[in-house]
């Protein structure tokens, strides 16, 4: 579904270049479940951004299905992004004073679909969040932040999620329950997760494993032969 | 995303900030408010103005010295020895038979007290002739107004006006009264019999609170009103024209009959006819508005910048709003969507306060007296919905180059902020 083919991201910082990204080749499934190792600058985060069309690749293709994405106008990545992707980031990313049912309509108010309250309030059923639909962030744990997160992430039925380091804030058994949550829906609803993660612990959830280096992929336990041949299974 | 939905973010959004929301429409508030009363001030002086032309009478000729100051500005009697004009000047014009020329009456007018028993209110003493009843239309309650034999005589006889008499009689019948008449201050008192009230005048009209006494009778006493050869000076000459006529006629033949006499090629004298004096008001009073409109566009304006830089601290400080919303979706034209309804909602907010309270204001002050004037408000419609658009105009303005701003935040960068 997914499919990079020698994607570069260079970021020009005064007179030096920096390739957070040079060359990436990699091809994700639907019903996948991959995280993403590698030391801190490795690359880890350009990379989501770039599959989740929050940034654009300065070299290289990037396909989501049949279609080549690489060069979209913003705003119909816009829109790609708030239909095809949901985030999951470290930090929770919530807004301040709104309720976790407001949280989590924000999504389709933007596509404007219809019926928001009930699939907001069903996606906060989905991730055992059902007692707490009123609450504000201040209101609520980090643990419980992250789950109101994650059913934003959900709530538009994404192709993809995209989690960078969600347990990082987490106590180590907090961030075990988020994990067993995201296992659930991979194994039981097909849900395609890509996972950015520090810890071996947190990535054995995942089936496949990338490794990352200087802008590169340097393992990848579900590479298949296709891939660096230019292959287009998805 | 829908406007209803753009509407109900901007409504969370200012409410959340409740008060720094009120303190940046408050300049919009007052900018408005103050269009609307300045507007209506202006306005409202010019009706006065106006109506004070009209409540004179109509088809009215006034002449006036070019050199002697009028009552008002000379406050007393000094200034008439300086006079160019003359009873003789509106006899000759009477007897011109100039056509359209119905009366003509020479007067004096000086500021005066008038005095009776333990009352006296201050007055305009005008000395004329009985000429002057058909001039201005006058007419008597009781008595009789100055009568011919008055013209000739040395009599010191007085007709006064309705609001005079109230003030200075509350209980008895004014006609047969004496009435005393203090000029320059009180170094010069006059006994006066009271022989005619007026009946009383609606409107803005000066003659309620006007003395008429003979011209002749006064002249006798203030002997400088004579000249060597008898004639005596007058501050202004009316002339009553006939309805429909040819005004600029009139005045040129006027000019004529005065030049002759004096063997004149320049004047001395101003001609005007009401319709001159109206045009000169309007003039003065449009230039009036125009200046305090101009006055309070400014503070619209810095009520404008006040709505944007509110605007640009709020995008900075939203920062990392608008990446989330950028993450799940949102389009630039949707964060540009959201403050610019923003800008617009605290300037809306501001305008219709403003509105309120301008139209309140006008109100509350209309025909109260300010440093002795009497305040005569005219609220224009147009001014209302001039000042509703300007504000949503300002919001518009003002929002636009903060929300232009907040579609160039990356939103990479505003997600990774703490
Ligand atoms: N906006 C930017 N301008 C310049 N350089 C950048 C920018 N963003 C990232 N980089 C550089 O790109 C490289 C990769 O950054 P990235 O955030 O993808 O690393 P990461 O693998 O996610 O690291 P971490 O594990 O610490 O989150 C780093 O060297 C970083 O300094
Ligand atoms: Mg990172």
């Amino acid at each position: 579904m997914i499919h990079l083919r020698d994607v570069a991201r260079v970021y020009s910082a005064g007179e030096t270049a920096v390739h957070a990204l040079a060359g990436v080749s990699l091809d994700i499934d639907r019903g996948e479940f991959v995280a993403i190792m590698g030391q801190s600058g490795s690359g880890k985060s350009t990379l989501m951004n770039i599959i989740g069309l929050l940034d654009r690749p300065t070299a290289g293709e990037y396909r989501l299905g049949e279609r080549d994405v690489s060069r979209l106008p913003e705003d119909a990545r816009a829109r790609l992004r708030g239909r095809g992707f949901g985030f999951v980031f470290q930090s929770y990313n919530l807004l301040p004073r709104m309720t976790a049912l407001e949280q989590v309509e924000l999504p389709l108010i933007y596509q404007g679909a219809p019926d928001r309250r009930r699939r907001a309030a069903e996606a906060l059923v989905r991730v055992g969040l059902a007692d707490r639909i009123r609450h504000v962030p201040t209101e609520l744990s980090g643990g419980e932040q992250q789950r109101v997160a994650l059913a934003r992430s959900l709530v538009v039925n994404p192709l993809v999620l995209l989690a960078d380091e969600p347990t990082g804030a987490l106590d180590t058994a907090t961030g075990e329950e988020l994990m067993r949550l995201l296992t659930a829906l991979v194994d039981e609803q097909g849900l395609t997760v890509v996972l950015v993660t520090h810890e071996a612990e947190v990535a054995t959830h995942a089936r496949r494993t990338v490794r990352m280096r200087d802008g590169r992929i340097i393992e990848d336990t579900g590479a298949r032969a296709g891939a660096r041949a230019g292959g287009t299974a998805s | 995303m829908s406007l209803a939905d753009a509407f109900r973010i901007t409504l969370r959004a200012i409410f959340a900030n409740r008060l720094r929301s009120a303190l940046t429409s408050l300049g919009l508030v007052i900018g408005v408010s103050s269009v609307i009363v300045l507007i209506a001030v202006g306005q409202g002086t010019q009706q006065g103005v106006t109506d004070r032309i009209h409540g004179l009478g109509t088809d009215l000729i006034f002449i006036e010295s070019s050199r002697a100051a009028t009552t008002s500005q000379a406050g007393g009697i000094a200034g008439l020895a300086e006079t160019t004009l003359f009873q003789g000047d509106a006899e000759a014009i009477e007897a011109a038979g100039i056509p359209g020329v119905v009366a003509v009456a020479a007067q004096v007018s000086v500021e005066a007290h008038a005095v009776a028993g333990s009352e006296n209110v201050g007055v305009e003493a005008v000395a004329t002739s009985s000429r002057y009843a058909d001039v201005r239309d006058l007419e008597v309650a009781s008595g009789t107004f100055i009568t011919p034999r008055d013209d000739e005589g040395r009599g010191l006889v007085a007709v006064i006006g309705s609001r005079v008499a109230e003030t200075l009689y509350p209980e008895v019948e004014p006609v047969g009264q004496e009435v005393r008449l203090s000029f320059v201050g009180g170094r010069l008192i006059l006994p006066f019999t009271v022989i005619g009230v007026l009946e009383e005048q609606g409107g803005a009209n000066e003659v309620n609170d006007q003395v008429f006494v003979s011209l002749e009778g006064m002249a006798q006493r203030l002997r400088f009103l004579f000249t060597p050869t008898g004639d005596v000076r007058v501050t202004r000459i009316d002339v009553q024209t006939a309805s429909g006529i040819d005004e600029d006629r009139v005045k040129e033949d006027i000019s004529n009959v005065l030049l002759y006499r004096r063997e004149a090629i320049e004047p001395d004298f101003t001609i005007q006819s009401q319709d001159d004096l109206l045009k000169a008001a309007t003039e003065v009073s449009t230039t009036l508005s125009i200046l305090l409109g101009s006055i309070a566009g400014i503070s619209l304006l810095v009520g404008g910048i006040g709505v944007m830089n509110i605007m640009l601290v709020s995008v900075t400080e939203r920062t990392r709003e608008i990446g989330i919303r950028r993450a799940v979706g949102a389009t630039a034209a949707d964060i540009v969507k959201q403050f610019v309804m923003e800008a617009l909602t605290l300037s809306l907010f501001g305008g219709i306060a403003g509105i309120a309270i301008g139209v309140g204001l006008s109100v509350a002050v209309d025909g109260r007296e300010l440093g002795g004037q009497q305040l005569t408000m005219l609220i224009q419609p147009w001014s209302v919905v001039a000042a509703f658009f300007v504000a949503a105009g300002v919001g518009l303005a003002s929002g636009s180059y903060p929300a232009y701003r907040a579609t160039t935040i990356d939103p990479i960068a505003a997600l990774r902020m703490e």
